[in-house]
């Protein structure tokens, strides 16, 4: 059951994004904007926690869990370290996501070249 | 007078479309016209490490085909009359700057080729050159740079959208010489009707090709009927239809004879030509290589090519301006003694 829970719940999330870019003149970086902060402005109510105990990959492998994390991330380091917290706490969940996506594209762009 | 009616040039002497060169990318040499071309290179970076100087090397091969089939060099055209799709037309300036021929740059986007066609056609008539050369190549990559995504972003593009042509046209107009004939041009007006998005070209360019058309018999007072076949540049499927409800809404029925090169130049089967080929290599390759094959074949007597450009800048588009329209139409006829 977990399995289509996370099935459901990421195909509905790509859906909307689809649907975004079919039926409105947003262009894709703004799709992907609209769903990163949707992401944060849901952890920001405390909704998307409860999502990913109900949908586990469903809901953290779409963009909208990056903006979860980052307020996770900013949320958590001010409880500890005050308003600076916030600034620092930032990438702090999502520093793997980040610096793998620079990594690893820094050697797919050394390795490969685009077809055309 | 040469100019007959408000916006067609009549030349007398009948200017001959002495040799015409065309060279494509993979995509197009798999599709229906494949064979029709004089070059398919399967490599996009035609070995070269961007491409955008893939994109020079089209547009030098294909004039250096059309020059080498009539035996003749660089050195003896006057004028080479060049445009393509990028910032500053860098495709045809820096061909220009190998090909070493007097050079005019034009931008009129996909109408470039016919507007090339009709100024060597005026300049050979008017005896300012006995050879001049018009030429034009686009770049699906490098035109996806220009105009919408790069194509290592990976957007997605919707159905309406088209397929921009990998390749070059050139075609070198003489005085004497055996070849079809160039015999009229209509030049046309700038026209827009408010289309903004970049993915609807096709629909942003059928009122200025209808514009033409229409002007093109007011002026000569010709009918549909009097031409095999009338093409436009880049239409594509959706573009095609509205121009098709536009010219019978004004009482022309053009039926068969009326086609598209953007739909011509690929299989609707073929993995992403949506709605089919744009860019100034579309109406270009296709007339060179396709249509003067069957002209010379006998299968075509008199045909009307409408070149339709969109004359937008990525700059002008991103500040939410619409897409100002222009189609050139160049009337070929078969040679007497072709």
């Amino acid at each position: 059951m977990t399995y289509v829970w996370a099935f459901i719940v990421g195909g509905g999330i790509c859906v909307i994004g689809q649907l975004l870019l079919d039926l409105t003149k947003l262009t894709p970086a703004h799709v992907m904007t609209l769903l990163v902060c949707s992401g944060a402005v849901l952890d920001g109510l405390g909704l998307y926690e409860p999502l990913i105990q109900f949908a586990g990959a469903g809901a953290t492998v779409p963009i909208t869990s990056f903006g979860n994390a980052l307020v996770h991330g900013a949320m958590a380091e001010a409880q500890t370290n005050g308003i600076i917290g916030i600034i620092t706490g930032i990438f702090e969940v999502t520093s793997a996501g980040v610096s793998a996506a620079i990594v690893f594209s820094f050697f797919a762009a050394m390795m490969f070249r685009a077809k055309g | 007078m040469p100019r007959i009616g408000k916006q067609t040039w009549e030349f007398p002497s009948r200017p001959v479309l002495l040799s015409a060169g065309s060279i494509v990318g993979p995509k197009e040499g798999e599709g229906p016209l494949g064979q029709d071309f004089d070059a398919v290179e399967e490599d996009m970076y035609f070995g070269q490490d961007s491409w955008e100087k893939a994109e020079r090397r089209f547009f030098e091969q294909a004039c250096e085909i059309a020059l080498k089939k009539v035996g003749l060099s660089g050195e003896e055209v006057n004028v080479l009359y060049g445009g393509d799709l990028l910032n500053q037309i860098i495709s045809a300036n820096f061909a220009a700057r190998t090909l070493a021929i007097p050079f005019v740059g034009l931008f009129g986007a996909c109408s470039t080729s016919m507007e090339g066609l009709a100024l060597a056609a005026l300049t050979v008539d008017a005896g300012y050159a006995d050879y001049a050369l018009a030429a034009t190549s686009s770049h699906h990559a490098t035109a996806e740079r220009q105009f919408r995504y790069p194509t290592e972003y990976g957007g997605q593009k919707p159905p309406s959208s088209q397929c921009t042509v990998t390749g070059s046209g050139a075609a070198l107009v003489a005085k004497t010489g055996s070849g079809p004939r160039i015999t009229h041009a209509t030049i046309g007006k700038v026209v827009d009707l408010g289309i903004t998005s970049p993915f609807e070209m096709g629909p942003a360019m059928a009122p200025a090709a209808v514009d033409t058309i229409l002007r093109h018999f007011e002026d000569t007072g010709r009918t549909p009927e009097e031409y095999d076949l009338i093409v436009t540049g880049d239409l594509a499927s959706i573009g095609h239809k509205i121009a098709v409800e536009m010219l019978e809404d004004q009482g022309y029925y053009l039926g068969d004879r009326f086609k598209d090169c953007g739909i011509l130049i690929y299989d609707p089967d073929q993995e992403e030509v949506f709605a089919g080929g744009s860019g100034c290599a579309c109406c270009a390759t296709v007339t060179y290589g396709h249509l003067l094959k069957r002209m010379l074949r006998g299968e075509l007597d008199r045909i009307l090519v409408c070149a339709t450009g969109a004359l937008l800048s990525p700059l002008s588009n991103q500040q939410g301006e619409s897409i100002p329209c222009v189609a050139h139409a160049v009337v070929i006829e078969r040679g007497e003694e072709s």
